[in-house]
Order: structure tokens, then C-alpha cells, then sequence
């Protein structure tokens, strides 16, 4: 079957329990991830939806739905793909089912603890860290039995050398181990109170650390790991540079964990800090790139595919709008770049071209491709479904990116404008006036794409069912 | 910054881009590799997992020159601005130094316009249209977030386009409010008086501002008023403006006006706090603030 794996015959027999339980659960908390999103981008037109009541608050809310969109919904994403594609990939079935068995569980667990204590308002304040610290220790404990799954798997692989992807994972696991235990050193005060290990400045770069680096190496190096299987399996083509994968990923985790600091530009960080931000921030592009290049050109040679497979082109757009956020994101860590977008909602809209395009559709398209391997179906139960689902999401992550970036030009444009005796133009309350139209169209983009995902979970729940695939698999019928 | 932790800053620093430069060049094979298979197909690493193999095409031109532009334009910057370690720069840009810069260039530029309205009296201020223009400027911009854009107030934030004053409403007493702020401190009787105390002094208040009233409660609250409120709010409620004690007889109310928030007022207190605002903006400033604020309250 394949001139590097060592024993030959029989495919090993693989653990899918696993892999399928991770899966639905993405589905699950995707939806529940978004619909806080969607209720909150609603909150923010229209305060007094929270009800008067704390645990609906803004405030405690924001911290339920990045948790639950970063760590819950991608995080399943990531346990399956990587579950799925080190066992293949490395020939041989998982190392020590019962702890992959536990990491479900486990993570599971961490979740459901997050959407309890997060509206209470339990806290440790530190962006995307949110959780105190009994929840903390556990999450340790489940990532370390994660990595000595994967790890595992791959010392017994039964094959010469090791993919691509697995790289990324290995990165991903080892990166988000040090950089929780590192952000999270706290002093307990009680059960539900904990107070960081640092103080002032060094906590606000310590935090900014983690915070870009969650992004770098869970949001970016474990979905590059995600893509470098799903997109060759589902173009059915060979990956196209391996010399470029070797670049792009050893500069790409070299650089990723310097750029924390372009958070904390113009700021009471010392210069030299805000200065290899910047410069690290810019040298990060081409190694970002190299994983966009390096997907694109895969389809070199099935680009035909995209008129009739959907889920191939989940994969595409999806990383075309990871170009487009890596290409924006260095951009913006330049320090005059920074001084008109920090704290508007340009932010929000670079994180969601990223969260929602990137990170959600190249999810989406491994759950399309996962979902009929891992029930043995021979396709989707509705190939018409995801292409509806396809557009759902790319209009949505539009409609929602085009409104931050006018609403964040306009309010860094705002805030800056003098009247000749030099007094401020607009007051802050002004500027807020003029960016609820951008508030409508993100809420509208955000139901938008909230809807797709549940035209995915009727779908993936009629094919796990194991319903007759709606219409026959044959190519032409299925265009677009 | 001590020369241990500036090496060390130093060293990484060049050690992560070099090493970067490094990666780029040991991989470089720009130009298509001379072993191509006899269909014409690039070359395969011949590793094959799961069905997916590799190809070994070289780094795209365009992108092998995007990575140095970018590591080339991180050596000038670190060479012109601060960043490596205690090195200062060519150029010794600091932020502060920026900031000190804008500030500089804005006070020549625009201490002139506000220079000519300091010699004037807030009343002759107000009959200046240009510097009641400016005045509103600044107070939108410093004071509307309490007071409102229309200087209204709201619940806790005086209203300022009345003729009603907590501190006095000359020129000069808005001025010192606005240079040194005001703190108001209402104390807590529920724990001296009791809830009956509160429900009968709250009775005597309604009566003293004519509103309906149980005028049996108003009556044994009349001596709790004399023991306990009339020191600040003096004997007929009409407060007292040296100590911003608000006068309780002229439908006035800063922290709402119901039963149950004046009862609420009377038993927990309440605590205002305007900010001083010299350290935060010029005389010349404060004074044009000032004419605005005097102007609310006589043009109302």
C-alpha cells in the first residue's frame, strides 16, 4: 500500500470510538458556542436582553462564548482530527485506548464546568484563561493525557518517518501545555478565587504570551495539522512542497511565540518588548503563508473538483481566509498600523476572519469528510445541504468581517479627529452612535452562519442515522 | 536594564532571526529540480501515508523573497528603534518621547486660542459665542459622560443646566468644582434611627418639599430631622451649599425622588464624587468649562 510502512496487509484496527465521539461534540458545541455569540453581537444592539441579570450579563457571557467556540467547539475538532490522523497516518491504532477514552470525558468535564462557573462569575480575569484554578489542574491533566496518547501513537507507528500534520499536532500539544501552565500560576485564595502569579506589566505580557499564542498554536498549528490531511484526502492529490513544509513550520513556531507583545503596543510595556513584537509580527507572515501555499497548491490539478464538492470548498475558502487574517494580522501589529486599530472593533473583525473563517470552515469541511469514513457511508446524507451550509457560512463570515472593519476604521478615525482650538471631535458616545449599523449587519451575519450549523447537525445526524443519501452520488448532479 | 538581561535579549533576538535566514537558505531550490520523473511530474519524497503523498517542489520565487524582505526589514528596524535590549536606536525614538512630541506641537499650536479667552471674566465669557463653542467642546469630551451631552445629568450626576446648586452657582463656585471636585457624603442612619425613624423621617421630608404625607409619622420624624439632619440640611431643609447638603424643599432630586429611594437614600447614604480636574486639564481650560457651565444654568 505504501513504500514506507513497514509491515504490509491488513489496514490495523483503528479506534473510531474516539474519534466519533469527539465529532458530534463538535457539532454540539459549535452550536452552542455561536449562539452565545449570536446573543451576545444582540446584547451589544440591545443591552437590556441580558434581563437585568448578571448571569446573562456582557460581561460574563464574552468569556462563556470564546471558551466555548475556541476550547469546546475547536478543541473537539482538534481531539478528532488529531485522534483520526495519527492512526492513520502513523499505520497503527491509538496508544492506550482508555486514556483517549478519559481525555473525552475529561474535556468534556472541563466544558461543562466552564458554562456553569463563567455566568456565575467565577473568574481569574485573564482573557481566554478565564477558568480558576481546580478546572485549571484538570484541564492540565487531561492534555497531558492527551500527548501521551498522541506520542504514544506516534513512538509505535509503523511507519519510517512521520507526516506532516503530525508535526503541527506535536507543536500544538507540547505549546498549549507550557503556555497554560505558564499563564496560569495563580495563588489560590479559595475554591473559586485565585490571584495570578504576576503582577502589572509583566502579568499583562505574561497574559498576551499565552492569550497570542493560544491563537498560534491552537488556532493556527493545530488546524494547519487538520489541514494537511483533510485537503490532500479530499483532493485526492499529494501535498505540494515538502521542503515547504519544513520552512513554514519550523519558522512558524521559532516566530509565533514572540508576537504577544504587538497586544500591549503604545502601552506600559518597555519599547524594546513592543519592537520584536512588531518585527517577529512581520517575519510571522511568509510562515504563515507557507501553509496557505502549501494547501492551495495541493489542488493543482483538482481545481475541477470544486464545481461539484462542497466540502472541498469549505477547505479552499477556508484557507484563503487564513491568508487573508495572516497577511492582516502582521498589518496590524505595525505600531502606527495599531494606533487606529487597537481597542475598535477591527479587532473583532480580524479574530472572526480568523474564528469563522478559518478555524469554523476548515472544521466544517473535516467534519464532511470525517463523518461518512468514520460511519462507513459512502457520503453525506445530503451533498445540496452542504453547499447550502457552504454559502451560509461564507456570506455570514462576510457580511460579519465587512461590518467590523467599517465599524473599526470609522471608530479609530473618529476618536482621533481634532477641532482647530484642539478638542476631540466626537465624544466616545458618538462614535458608538455611528457603529450600530455595523452592530445589525454582524448580528445578521452571525445568525447567518449560526444557521448553517444547523442545516450541519440535521445533516450529520441523517447520515449517522444511516438514511439513503439524498440524491445519487454522481457527480454532475450534485454542481453547484 | 542590567547588561546580563540586555545580552540575553540581544543573543535570542539574533539567534531566532539568523536562524530563521538559515532555515530559509539551507532549504533553498528555487529553480525546478533537474530530476523530474519521465511523465514530466515533480518528485516525490516517496513517503506515502494513509494514501497521501508529498511532492518535493521547490519554494515559490515570490515567497522565498517575501520571507527575506520581511527578515531584512526587522535588522534595519531593530538598527533604527529600540529593541535590542538597552540599545537605544540610531534614530532614540521612545514612545514617551512621541507622546512629549504631539504634546509640545498641540500646546504651540493651540495655546494661543485658549490664551485670549483667559483674561476675560466668566461673564463676559458668556457673551462670547466662540468661547461658549469651545466650552462645549471640552465639555463633551470631559464631562458628558456623567453629566450628559446635554449637561442634563442623570440619576446621581447633578443637572447642570438648572438654577438649582449643590455647591453654589456663581462663576467662581463652578470653577473650584470643576478644579477640585466635590465629595458628597450622606451618611447611613438605618443602623442609628432604626426603619421606623427612616419611614418617619422620610415622612417629614415629603412634608417639608409640600408633597402628601402621614402627618403623624411627619410629626415624630420633625425630631429626628432636629437631632440628626438639620446640622447639614439646616433647620428648614434648605440645605447648605459650603458643604453640598442639598436642599430638601424644592422637588429636587439627585438620587430620584419615590418613597422608597428617598427612604433608600435615608437609611444607606449616598456618596458623589465629582473628580478634580486641574491635574487634568490647563487653567485655561477649566475656565472656558467653567463659562460653558455657567452659561447652561443662565441660558437654560
Amino acid at each position: 500500500m505504501s513504500s514506507n510502512v513497514t509491515t504490509a496487509g491488513e489496514a490495523p484496527v483503528y479506534n473510531t470510538r474516539v474519534v466519533k465521539q469527539f465529532a458530534l461534540m463538535t457539532v454540539v458545541w459549535g452550536i452552542v458556542g455561536m449562539l452565545v455569540g449570536v446573543i451576545l453581537a444582540a446584547e451589544l444592539i440591545w443591552p437590556d436582553l441580558n434581563m437585568q441579570l448578571p448571569w446573562f450579563h456582557f460581561g460574563r457571557l464574552r468569556p462563556l462564548h470564546t471558551n466555548a467556540v475556541i476550547f469546546a467547539f475547536g478543541g473537539c475538532a482538534l481531539f478528532a482530527s488529531v485522534y483520526h490522523v495519527v492512526q492513520r497516518t502513523c499505520h497503527t491504532p491509538l496508544f492506550c485506548n482508555w486514556l483517549a477514552g478519559f481525555t473525552f470525558w475529561g474535556w468534556q468535564a472541563v466544558i461543562l464546568s466552564a458554562a456553569i462557573t463563567l455566568p456565575l462569575g467565577m473568574t481569574s480575569a485573564k482573557e481566554y484563561a478565564e477558568l480558576e484554578w481546580p478546572i485549571d489542574i484538570a484541564i492540565t491533566l487531561v492534555w497531558v493525557s492527551f500527548a501521551v496518547v498522541f506520542f504514544g501513537t506516534i513512538v509505535k507507528r509503523t511507519t519510517s518517518h512521520i507526516y506532516v500534520a503530525n508535526w503541527f499536532f506535536g507543536a500544538f500539544i507540547i505549546a498549549v501545555a507550557v503556555l497554560h501552565l505558564g499563564n496560569s500560576a495563580a495563588i489560590p485564595v479559595t475554591a473559586t478565587k485565585s490571584y495570578s502569579a504576576y503582577a502589572g506589566t509583566i502579568d499583562a505580557m505574561i497574559q498576551w504570551w499565552y492569550g497570542h499564542n493560544a491563537v498560534g498554536f491552537f488556532l493556527t498549528a493545530g488546524f494547519l495539522g487538520m489541514m494537511y490531511y483533510f485537503v490532500p484526502k479530499q483532493a485526492g492529490r499529494p501535498v505540494y512542497s515538502y521542503r515547504l513544509s519544513i520552512v513554514h513550520f519550523w519558522a512558524l513556531i521559532a516566530v509565533y511565540i514572540w508576537a504577544g507583545p504587538h497586544h500591549l503596543m503604545y502601552s506600559a510595556l518597555p519599547d524594546w518588548a513592543q519592537s520584536l513584537g512588531m518585527v517577529m509580527s512581520l517575519i510571522l507572515l511568509a510562515p504563515s503563508w507557507g501553509g496557505m501555499i502549501n494547501g492551495m497548491m495541493t489542488l493543482s490539478g483538482a481545481w475541477h473538483k470544486l464545481r461539484y464538492d462542497p466540502t472541498l470548498r469549505f477547505l479552499v475558502v477556508s484557507l484563503s481566509f487564513y491568508g487573508m487574517s495572516t497577511f492582516e494580522g502582521p498589518m496590524m501589529a505595525i505600531k502606527t498600523v495599531n494606533a487606529l486599530s487597537h481597542n475598535t472593533d477591527w479587532t473583532i473583525g480580524h479574530v472572526h476572519s480568523g474564528a469563522l473563517g478559518w478555524v469554523a470552515m476548515v472544521s466544517i469541511g473535516m467534519l464532511y469528510h470525517l463523518i461518512p469514513v468514520l460511519y462507513k457511508r459512502s457520503q453525506m446524507y445530503s451533498i445540496q445541504l452542504i453547499n447550502l451550509h457552504f454559502w451560509l457560512s461564507t456570506i455570514g463570515t462576510v457580511l460579519y468581517i465587512a461590518s467590523m472593519w467599517v465599524n473599526g476604521i470609522a471608530q479609530g478615525l473618529m476618536w482621533r479627529a481634532f477641532n482647530t482650538d484642539g478638542t476631540l471631535t466626537y465624544s466616545f458616545a458618538e462614535s458608538i452612535e455611528a457603529s450600530y449599523p455595523g452592530y445589525y449587519v454582524r448580528l445578521f451575519g452571525g445568525v447567518i452562519f449560526l444557521s448553517g450549523m444547523l442545516i450541519m447537525a440535521y445533516n450529520v445526524w441523517r447520515t449517522v442515522r444511516g438514511d439513503e443519501p439524498k440524491q445519487a452520488a454522481s457527480a454532475e448532479v450534485q454542481a453547484a | 536594564m542590567s547588561t546580563f538581561w540586555s545580552m540575553w535579549i540581544i543573543v535570542i533576538t539574533a539567534v531566532t532571526i539568523a536562524g530563521c535566514t538559515w532555515l530559509l537558505f539551507a532549504n533553498r531550490k528555487i529553480e525546478a529540480s533537474s530530476e523530474e520523473t519521465e511523465d514530466g511530474e515533480a518528485p516525490k519524497t516517496g513517503h506515502v501515508y494513509d494514501g497521501i503523498e508529498e511532492y518535493d517542489h521547490p519554494l515559490p520565487g515570490w515567497w522565498f523573497n517575501m520571507y527575506l524582505g520581511t527578515v531584512i526589514f526587522a535588522v534595519v528596524y531593530l538598527v533604527l528603534y529600540p529593541g535590542m535590549g538597552s540599545y537605544a536606536g540610531v534614530l532614540g525614538w521612545t514612545q514617551t518621547g512621541q507622546w512629549q512630541e504631539e504634546v509640545d506641537a498641540a500646546e504651540e499650536k493651540y495655546a494661543p486660542i485658549y490664551a485670549q479667552y483667559a483674561s476675560m471674566s466668566v461673564e463676559e465669557l458668556i457673551a462670547n459665542p466662540e468661547a461658549i463653542k469651545m466650552g462645549r467642546r471640552l465639555f463633551n469630551n470631559n464631562c458628558s459622560v456623567c453629566h450628559g451631552s446635554d449637561g442634563r445629568g442623570s440619576y446621581g450626576f447633578p443637572n447642570l443646566a438648572d438654577s438649582n446648586w449643590l455647591y453654589g452657582g456663581s462663576a467662581a463656585d463652578i470653577k473650584a468644582s470643576i478644579t477640585h471636585g466635590r465629595q458628597g457624603a450622606m451618611p447611613a442612619w438605618g443602623a442609628v434611627i432604626g426603619e421606623e425613624g427612616v419611614d418617619n423621617v422620610a415622612e417629614y421630608v415629603f412634608n417639608i418639599s409640600g408633597r402628601e404625607h402621614d402627618a403623624a409619622k411627619s410629626e415624630k420624624g420633625a425630631q429626628v430631622y432636629t437631632t440628626y439632619c438639620a446640622a447639614c440640611h439646616s433647620a428648614d431643609g434648605t440645605g447648605m451649599t459650603a458643604i453640598g447638603a442639598p436642599n430638601l424643599t424644592d422637588g429636587v432630586w439627585l438620587y430620584g425622588g419615590s418613597p422608597s429611594l428617598i427612604r433608600h437614600s435615608i437609611r444607606n447614604g449616598r456618596t458623589g464624587n465629582m473628580p478634580a480636574q486641574a491635574d487634568k486639564l490647563k487653567a485655561e481650560k477649566i475656565h472656558l468649562l467653567a463659562g460653558y457651565v455657567y452659561n447652561l444654568s443662565k441660558n437654560q
